[in-house]
């Protein structure tokens, strides 16, 4: 072998080489969010979280010595783009998993393609069907519908109330949260004497108010994530309806309470205690972890932190733990995924198993109020 | 139903109605000059809201409106310029296709400079829970506000299609383009001055609704869609036919919501506006080309 051929050959097997020992240097994310759209105030927050999240993980070395790239994709909440991507992010970048999409509807879209391909996918997403039926491959970090409906029916009871009317948004939230209430509202001991669901975009809704109003109904619970969950207590207010108003944990945004001015106070609503992190007691598991997201986001992008790039948060979270042991391989990580226990997270604390891929009990969620202005925990 | 509900259902008719017709109205003026319809109206009365609510931080309430009324114009006037005004052939479809696509434009700048979160301006009496009495029903001030902002648009509208030079100018431009030409109008400048004019009624239609409906970068569309129904219900280029056309909606539906489940509120009024469209296609109080000569 002559000293030009075997330099040529050197040359070509580091060519060979090279790429695959980048490979193998980094950690592939891909996230699927919607960043822009209807859905934006999910995707965004979450988004932003993510990028935060991978500079602070890569700029400690990365996980178990491979530094994370991330690849966003801006679904723009359209399910059909979520496909595409969620395709090109499992077939052409090889990611090592999918995080998101932010809304349900999405989600449900990709779910078979991630079971199929064998891709972990961390959805940001409510709704209960994401993980009931268990997918090998699928979890959610955000709360179950159910365990909110369980906590308001709760929260009735101790208040005396029995006779509600429902009103929820034409959206897949709004529908799977109706499903919920219906679902478990006799179990619980409360009657839905009125139920209507209206328009995401409805710009008032003093009519369907007063279709409650004449219902005679002893509280009003609200379900959905659009501005008209801000609109909806404005007009049972000017009705002169006094009686309590209970929202769904969509409602943790401060921006509506802003939005709704004197009107939000006193409505009740379940949410994670990313919203009180500095009023919870030291004593509290959950306090560290949110108050650094907190002053973390709010620090870097200069608005409020809310609960839905929590949901990224803690997906990430969940992520790097598992890619911690599970590496660059997809069925590793999978299985260390449902491996997880005592993950505190901002949502609550996560003990993922076989059955149950959202790990979370019925205490992530705390009662809040709204006083003065501000998410208050709900006096016991 | 007692009468006491039945006013109140009436009286969130005349709510509905009248944002609907606030917003309408705005399609008119450039319905007036040029025969299209201005796609992105909707997104002239988001940012009609969105710029009052930023100059409400610096400003008393009055001069933040009145600002965002000539920001916005300001925004009309120059969109014209630079998107349609140098058309060698501005056809009807050709700007119609423009229209649509400026409607994108500004909404994702919008999401750009104001984020994704909802905005709002205070309500201009009392506030968020503060309702006047009627016959037993409850409505909020912010509602007679639109209400008179509705009406003072008719007036002024009509009286500058009427009995205005300017105004008429601007009808001939839209009923025979190369004749008000071979007249010596300068149809261009007309054309960029209804721009101003529209997207100035569509901000003060953005400024008096958001204390009830919020302003949001996305929401124009969806105000677009009614207004739009409710401009053709009534007639394009009528604007006392878009209130009533728009409290008829309103009303409607308001009604449809007491009878049956809400959801099927939007189907009623969609079907009422496909009747209308095939028994009346000039709509409920056009005279078709009548309007225009």
């Amino acid at each position: 072998m002559t000293k030009a051929m075997s330099a040529s050959l050197a040359l070509l097997a580091s060519a060979l080489l090279v790429p695959q020992a980048l490979a193998q240097d980094t950690i592939k994310v891909g996230a699927i969010l919607a960043v822009t759209g209807p859905a934006s105030f999910l995707g965004s927050p979450e988004a932003k979280t993510l990028e935060m999240m991978v500079a602070d993980i890569n700029a400690k070395g990365g996980i178990g010595g491979k530094k994370v790239v991330l690849i966003v994709k801006d679904s723009g909440a359209s399910a059909e783009k979520a496909v595409s991507f969620a395709k090109q992010l499992i077939e052409e970048e090889k990611v090592l998993a999918i995080i998101g999409p932010s809304t349900s509807g999405e989600t449900m879209a990709i779910k078979a393609l991630a079971e199929e391909s064998k891709t972990p996918l961390l959805s940001c997403a409510a709704a209960e069907v994401i993980v009931n039926p268990v997918a090998s491959y699928v979890y959610k970090t955000p709360q179950k519908d159910s365990q909110a409906v369980i906590r308001i029916f709760q929260q009735m009871k101790k208040m005396g109330i029995s006779k509600i009317g429902v009103l929820s948004s034409n959206t897949g939230f709004g529908k799977a949260g109706k499903d919920q209430i219906e679902k478990l509202a006799t179990e619980h001991g409360i009657q839905i004497v009125v139920s209507e669901v209206y328009d995401s975009k409805a710009t008032d809704l003093t009519a369907e108010v007063t279709k409650i109003k004449a219902a005679n109904v002893q509280a009003i619970v609200n379900w959905s994530i659009e501005p008209a969950q801000a609109i909806v207590i404005k007009n049972a207010r000017q009705l002169g309806l006094t009686i309590p108003i209970f929202q769904s944990h969509g409602f943790g945004n401060i921006g509506y309470v802003k939005a709704a001015g004197v009107a939000a106070e006193g409505v009740i609503f379940p949410a994670g205690r990313l919203l009180i992190a500095e009023e919870l007691p030291a004593s509290n598991p959950q306090k560290k972890v949110l108050v650094s997201y907190k002053s973390d986001y709010e620090a870097k992008y200069k608005e409020d932190v809310s609960t839905f790039g929590g949901h990224a948060y803690d997906a990430m979270l969940l992520l790097a733990e598992a890619a911690k042991k599970g590496g660059n391989d997809r069925a590793k990580v999978r299985a260390e995924l449902e491996g997880l226990k005592g993950v505190v997270g901002t949502a609550g604390i996560f003990n993922m198993s076989a059955t149950d891929h959202n790990g979370l009990g019925l205490d992530a969620f705390e009662m809040l109020t709204v006083k003065d202005g501000r998410f208050v925990p709900l006096a016991p | 139903v007692n009468l006491a509900f039945f006013i109140q259902y009436l009286v969130a008719g005349i709510t509905y109605g009248t944002i609907y017709a606030v917003v309408g109205m705005g399609f008119n003026i450039i319905y007036n000059t040029t025969g299209i319809i201005n796609f992105a109206q909707g997104e002239f009365v988001m940012l009609g809201g969105m710029v009052a609510v930023s100059l409400h931080h610096h400003l008393p309430l009055p001069a933040a409106i009145a600002g965002a009324v000539l920001v916005t114009m300001g925004v009309g006037a120059l969109i014209e310029l630079i998107f349609i005004h140098w058309l060698s052939k501005p056809t009807v479809l050709r700007m119609i296709i423009v229209t649509i696509g400026i409607s994108i434009l500004i909404r994702e700048a919008a999401l750009l400079v104001w984020g994704h979160d909802v905005r709002v301006l205070p309500y201009f009496t009392g506030n968020e829970i503060s309702s006047i009495s009627l016959g037993g029903a409850l409505i909020s001030p912010q509602v007679i506000w639109v209400v008179a902002v509705c009406a003072l648009m008719v007036l002024l509208t009509t009286a500058f299609f009427q009995w205005t030079m300017l105004g008429r100018q601007m009808r001939a431009c839209a009923s025979n383009r190369v004749g008000a030409a071979v007249c010596g109008l300068p149809i261009r400048s007309l054309v960029t001055l209804s721009f101003a004019l529209s997207a100035g009624m569509g901000a003060l239609a953005g400024c008096v609704v958001c204390p009830i409906t919020y302003t949001q970068y996305g929401m124009g569309t969806g105000l677009a869609i009614k207004g739009f129904t409710v401009a053709i219900l009534g007639g394009l280029g009528n604007s006392l036919g878009a209130v009533a056309a728009g409290l008829l909606l309103g009303i409607v539906e308001s009604f449809t919501v007491s009878a049956l489940p809400a959801a099927y509120k939007d189907t009623v009024s969609i079907a009422i506006l496909l009747g209308v469209l095939f028994l009346r296609p000039s709509g409920l109080f056009g005279a078709g080309a009548a309007t225009r000569a």
